[in-house]
């Protein structure tokens, strides 16, 4: 398993590229705010956000900020790479799951289960990006 | 309207090729067009049909690479699902001749991601046009590995399978393709081999997962009365399915695949259920894609496919469902980083009898084909495809 820790400061974060319908999520993340789509119309949330619900096609979406807590679904740890970094998929306090890192911490000590916090990482040339930490 | 035994696959050929660096990349997709036809026992003007992913064949949609084979055409279709397009198109040719659309339908592939020396597997891609999920995946830097094994550890922690069991998967491809003389990788190995290979991404070791391989295939779909005109045994398509999954907003299993979908109209279509097939070739790009798929597609029960890979139930003459006889993806090839082609190719050898000796499946009657292209961990198309001799 995971030998040490790595942040992701040591690894090089491809920015997100912004488009007119994601620059309030990228502007909130900025903020240090992470959001994520709810449906005015059938009330569900829904990951990575959209302007139309992907479940009922309502274009009655809103921006609702997370809490910022979450558990991890899962999770892996790359090992062929210049810095093994993990990733995972973290079931958000809101319900919906989204694909994130877990960071700052060691790598061998991640499980599935595990509640972690919101954390954002800058990306390089980017704005930052949500991750995730044991909490 | 049903595309039962309204198609026969008629010709087949997979390029003896594992490392390309001498030919471009048409020129694979020619070499196994002309393989196929010479098996077939036809001539590249008798095809009224062409099928191709467009992932793997340069220009727009199949255009160049029917310019450039010379093609004279009244149906085309270059849907790209990742490895399982050819899967797709099995189907998609069966239902285009069913309509008469076309009578004679070529399915190519071609790739030389080794000589190319892609990292296949363990870098991530970054899309020249940025994807609806880009923004919210690529900085966290998801590669293949690394999202089949966020399947494979769900699959674990719910389920209780065990990287044994996952390593069984390889034993028995290796078991296969030591009688392959052009596999990639010949040499049987042990469920010790697998569990310490390098670990490439958590629970993944590096031989749970495919080779990285140049090379491509071809297959020939004619409709009922040019099939029975023509000198090889007749394997007609019973059924097929097909079914995309992804993320769905964000309500996300990964311990599923889209063959809960695509597997139950592909048995209604062919009249058939799991218990009847003779042999079955399972996309194997890692093997917890196979574990998934035998369970989805109903050959056990959900979450007892590790139990039902082991002790070598999914090697020819010893277990009760031989896969992959060819050693597939894991051992033999995956030409452009796709195996749904060579899936249908060994499938139709079993069919026809012309399998190796060593992993001929006696009366092999009935077989399936099935594959998942994209990937397990976010969005993905599964196709299955029943196959009967006649």
């Amino acid at each position: 398993m995971a030998q040490g820790q790595t942040t992701a400061q040591e690894r090089k974060i491809a920015a997100p590229p912004i488009n007119p319908e994601t620059q309030p999520f990228f502007d909130a993340a900025a903020d240090g705010r992470l959001l994520y789509g709810k449906c005015t119309a059938c009330g569900e949330p829904h990951f990575y956000p959209r302007r139309h619900c992907p479940y009922c096609f309502s274009d009655k979406v809103e921006w609702q900020p997370a809490s910022g807590k979450g558990t991890i679904y899962t999770y892996s740890v790359m090992r062929r790479a210049p810095v093994p970094y993990c990733i995972a998929y973290v079931t958000l306090a809101e319900g919906p799951t989204m694909m994130t890192n877990i960071v700052d911490c060691d790598l061998g000590s991640v499980r599935i289960g595990q509640a972690v916090r919101l954390v954002f990482k800058p990306s390089d040339g980017g704005p930052p990006v949500p991750m995730f930490t044991p909490a | 309207m049903s595309i039962r035994d309204q198609a026969y696959i008629v010709g087949i050929y997979e390029h003896p090729t594992r490392m390309a660096a001498d030919k471009s990349l048409m020129q694979l997709h020619a070499e196994v067009a002309k393989g196929a036809l010479d098996d077939a026992g036809l001539t590249k003007n008798d095809i009224d049909g062409y099928f191709c992913a467009a992932g793997d064949t340069p220009g727009l949609g199949a255009l160049s690479a029917i310019d450039y084979l010379g093609l004279k055409l009244r149906h085309i279709d270059s849907t790209d699902t990742g490895g399982s397009s050819y899967l797709l198109q099995v189907g998609h040719a069966a239902e285009a001749i069913a309509l008469g659309k076309c009578s004679i339908a070529l399915i190519t592939l071609a790739g030389r991601p080794r000589a190319e020396g892609m990292a296949t597997g363990t870098a991530p891609r970054s899309p020249g046009v940025p994807m609806p999920e880009t923004p919210f995946e690529l900085p966290y830097a998801p590669a293949t590995a690394n999202m089949y094994a966020m399947a494979a550890m769900r699959h674990m922690h719910q389920y209780g399978t065990t990287s044994e069991q996952l390593a069984w998967v390889k034993v028995a491809a290796s078991h296969h393709a030591q009688y392959n003389p052009h596999a990639m990788l010949q040499d049987v190995v042990t469920v010790e081999d697998v569990v310490n290979s390098p670990m490439i991404a958590d629970p993944l070791h590096r031989l749970d997962c495919c080779v990285i391989s140049d090379g491509g295939g071809a297959i020939i779909i004619a409709k009922p009365e040019i099939a029975k005109s023509l000198k090889r045994p007749l394997v007609k398509i019973r059924g097929a399915g097909e079914a995309p999954k992804h993320q769905m907003g964000g309500k996300i299993d990964l311990t599923y695949s889209g063959a809960v979908w695509s597997g139950p109209p592909a048995f209604a279509e062919a009249g058939v259920v799991p218990a009847d097939i003779k042999y079955a070739s399972i996309y194997d790009s890692f093997t917890i894609t196979v574990i998934m798929q035998i369970e989805d597609l109903g050959f056990c029960e959900k979450g007892q496919g590790g139990k039902f890979v082991s002790d070598g139930n999914l090697i020819a003459g010893v277990g009760k469902l031989p896969f992959n006889t060819d050693g597939g993806g894991l051992c033999n090839n995956h030409p452009s980083n796709r195996g749904g082609l060579t899936k249908v190719l060994e499938a139709v050898r079993q069919l026809r009898g012309e399998a190796h000796p060593k992993v001929q499946v006696a009366n092999c009657d009935l077989a399936l084909a099935h594959g998942t292209g994209g990937s397990l961990g976010t969005r993905h198309a599964a196709a299955t495809v029943i196959l009967e001799r006649e």
